[in-house]
C-alpha cells in the first residue's frame, strides 16, 4: 500500500487523525480517545499489522507522546501511530489484548512516564523497586543523590 | 514419638489448593544474571512464572541523553555484552542515517566480519551454558575452545574481550591489526574441523533430545504476537532475519541462507542457533579474502549534531532484532532514546511457554530462550 493509500484507509477509521511525512515512515497521529479501536482495526482488518515491534513513550514537556511502531509479518511495511496525553493524568486504553508483547513494554511505561493504562490486567512496576517515587524518563525528574549533571 | 513408616507433610507453606510458590534467583546458576523468577506450582506443574526485573537496571536510555552522538555507542556495549559489536553497529548506523555519513567499504567489511563473529562467539557461550543447566558439563569446555580464538581475536582487534568498542560514527576507530585475517582464518579451519564434535557431543545425545524436544512449544502466532525476533522465532517458522529482510552493510553482497525451524520446542531454538554458526562461518569466509584497502573511517565533523526528527534503525543481534530509536530536537545530544531489545521481548513469552510443563524442563525453555539481563534491564 503507497502512503496515499494508507492515509485514506485510516481516515475511515480515525477522522481527526493527522499525517507525518517527513520521517523514514509515515506519522500518524490520533486522539487517545481513538487508539484503541484505530488499532484493533490495524491489526485485524485488511493491513494486518501483526507485529508491534516498539512501544514506547517521549516525553516533550508540554506534553507525553506514545509512540507505537507496527509491522507485517506479510508485506514488511511499518507506520508510525503517535497519540498525544497530557502530563498531569496521562490515560490510555491498553493495546496487550491486541498485541501480547505491549503487556511488559506498558509496565515499563507506566512505571518510567507514569501513563496509566486503562483495563491493563497486570499493571504495576516492573523494573523499579515497589516503593520508587518519581517517574525517572520523564524530563523534570530529580535525583540529587544518585544522578550526574553533565 | 513418631512413627517411622508415617510421612510428615508440612501444609503450613501452602497456599490454596495445594499451591506452592518458589523464587528461583536472584542467585541462581541456571539465570546467568540477577533474574528473580516467582514461579507458582502445583506440585511440580508450573502454573505461573512471574519475572522480577531491575536488579542490574542502570537506566541507560536516561543515561544516554545527555551523552554526545559519538559517546552513547560506548555504554550499548554494556548492554547486551555478547553482540557487543552489533549494539555498537546499530547506533553507528542511526547516527550515520540521521547525518548521511559515507562509510568506506574496508569498514563495511570489516563490521560484518566482526559482527558475525560475534554471532558465533555468543552462540558458543550459549551452547556451552546451556548444555551445563541442563546437566552436561563438558560442552561447556569444548565451547569455550573456539571461543577463547573469537576472544583472541577481539582482543587484537580492539584491546578488549568482553564490552568491546571498536565501531564508531564513520567507519572504525582504528586499522585492523595486521594478523587478523591469518588469525580469522586459522579459527575458521579449527572450527569447521570441531563442528561436528558439538553434534556427536549434543544434538545426538539421547538425553538432551528427550530434554528439549517438545518442550517449551512456540507457536508462529504467539511468536510474533509476544514481538519474539532472532533464533526464539525462526524456531518456530517466522522469518526475522533483519539481515534478509532489511539488509544493512554489505549483506546484500553475501550468499547465506536464514535458517527456519518448524517445531517451536527448545531442540529447534538449539538446532537455529547450532546452523546459524556455520552460516556466519559462510558469511566470513565471503569476505575474509576480499576486504579492500583503504581508509577505514569516512570524514566527519568533530560534532555530531542529529537534524531534528526521529531515527530508527534495526540490526540482527545473536538475540533477535535490536531497535534504536532517537528523537533529536537537533542538539548534539538526544532528546529521548529508547532501545528496542531483543531480549526483552523474549522474556515476556516464558511464562507462555512453561505454563502447564514441568518445573524441571523450566531449565530447557529458559536455556533456549538465551537471556542475557543486562540486555532486559538495560
Amino acid at each position: 500500500m503507497t502512503n496515499e493509500e494508507i492515509k485514506e484507509y485510516i481516515t475511515t477509521l480515525a477522522p481527526a487523525a493527522t499525517y507525518d511525512e517527513t520521517g523514514e515512515w509515515l506519522n500518524i497521529l490520533v486522539t487517545a480517545e481513538e487508539l484503541q479501536p484505530l488499532m484493533l482495526a490495524l491489526r485485524n482488518g485488511k493491513m494486518q499489522m501483526n507485529y508491534l515491534f516498539c512501544l514506547t513513550c517521549v516525553d516533550f514537556k508540554t506534553h507525553l507522546t506514545m509512540v507505537y511502531h507496527l509491522s507485517a509479518t506479510t508485506h514488511r511495511q511499518s507506520i508510525v501511530i503517535k497519540a498525544n496525553l497530557n502530563r498531569e493524568q496521562p490515560v490510555i486504553e491498553t493495546v496487550c489484548d491486541i498485541w501480547r508483547t505491549a503487556e511488559f513494554l506498558e509496565r515499563e511505561v507506566f512505571e518510567m512516564f507514569g501513563v496509566h493504562f486503562a483495563n491493563h490486567p497486570d499493571l504495576r512496576k516492573l523494573i523499579l523497586e515497589d516503593d520508587f517515587k518519581g517517574y525517572p524518563l520523564r524530563k523534570d525528574f530529580e535525583d540529587p543523590i544518585n544522578m550526574i549533571k553533565l | 514419638m513418631y512413627n517411622q513408616t508415617e510421612i510428615i507433610k508440612d501444609t503450613s507453606e501452602l497456599g490454596a489448593d495445594g499451591e506452592l510458590v518458589i523464587n528461583m534467583g536472584p542467585q541462581h546458576p541456571a539465570t546467568h544474571g540477577v533474574l528473580h523468577l516467582v514461579v507458582t506450582l502445583n506440585g511440580e506443574t508450573i502454573k505461573k512464572i512471574e519475572p522480577h526485573l531491575g536488579y542490574i537496571h542502570r537506566s541507560i536510555e536516561k543515561m544516554c541523553e545527555s551523552l554526545t552522538y559519538r559517546q552513547f555507542i560506548y555504554v550499548t556495549s554494556r548492554m547486551d555484552y555478547l553482540s557487543s559489536h552489533i549494539n555498537n553497529l546499530g547506533c553507528a548506523l542511526l547516527v550515520e542515517k540521521g547525518m548521511q555519513i559515507e562509510v568506506p567499504d574496508r569498514a563495511k567489511y570489516v563490521r560484518v566480519i566482526l559482527s558475525e563473529l560475534t554471532r558465533i562467539a555468543s552462540h558458543e557461550l550459549w551452547l556451552g551454558a546451556m548444555a551445563m543447566d541442563l546437566g552436561a558439563f563438558t560442552p561447556f569446555f569444548y565451547a569455550f575452545r573456539e571461543r577463547e580464538m573469537i576472544t583472541d581475536i577481539m582482543e587484537d582487534t580492539c584491546g578488549a574481550r568482553l564490552t568491546m568498542n571498536y565501531i564508531v560514527p564513520g567507519g572504525l576507530m582504528y586499522d585492523l591489526h595486521p594478523d587478523f585475517q591469518k588469525k580469522v582464518k586459522a579459527f575458521i579451519t579449527q572450527f569447521k574441523s570441531k563442528v561436528t564434535e558439538y553434534e556427536d557431543l549434543v544434538t545426538n545425545n539421547v538425553i538432551f533430545q528427550s530434554r528439549t524436544k517438545g518442550v517449551g512449544i512456540l507457536s508462529a502466532e504467539d511468536a510474533i504476537s509476544y514481538g519474539c525476533t532472532g533464533p526464539v522465532a525462526r524456531a518456530s517458522g517466522v522469518s526475522c532475519d533483519i539481515r534478509k529482510i532489511y539488509p544493512y552493510e554489505v549483506y546484500d553482497k553475501v550468499q547465506f541462507d536464514e535458517v527456519l525451524e518448524t517445531a517451536g520446542d527448545s531442540f529447534a531454538r538449539y538446532m537455529v542457533r547450532v546452523k546459524e554458526m556455520n552460516q556466519s562461518i559462510r558469511i566470513i569466509e565471503q569476505l575474509i579474502d576480499n576486504i579492500p584497502e583503504g581508509d577505514f573511517v569516512g570524514k566527519t565533523k568533530n560534532v555530531l549534531k542529529l537534524p531534528k526528527g526521529e531515527f530508527y534503525t534495526r540490526v540482527e543481534t545473536a538475540r533477535g532484532e535490536f531497535g534504536v530509536y532517537v528523537v533529536s530536537e537537533g542538539g548534539t545530544t538526544p532528546h529521548r532514546i529508547k532501545f528496542r531489545s531483543p531480549g526483552f521481548s523474549n522474556l515476556s513469552v516464558l511464562n507462555h511457554i512453561s505454563v502447564g510443563s514441568k518445573i524441571g524442563d523450566l531449565m530447557a525453555s529458559m536455556g533456549t530462550l538465551d537471556l542475557v539481563i543486562p540486555d532486559i534491564d538495560r
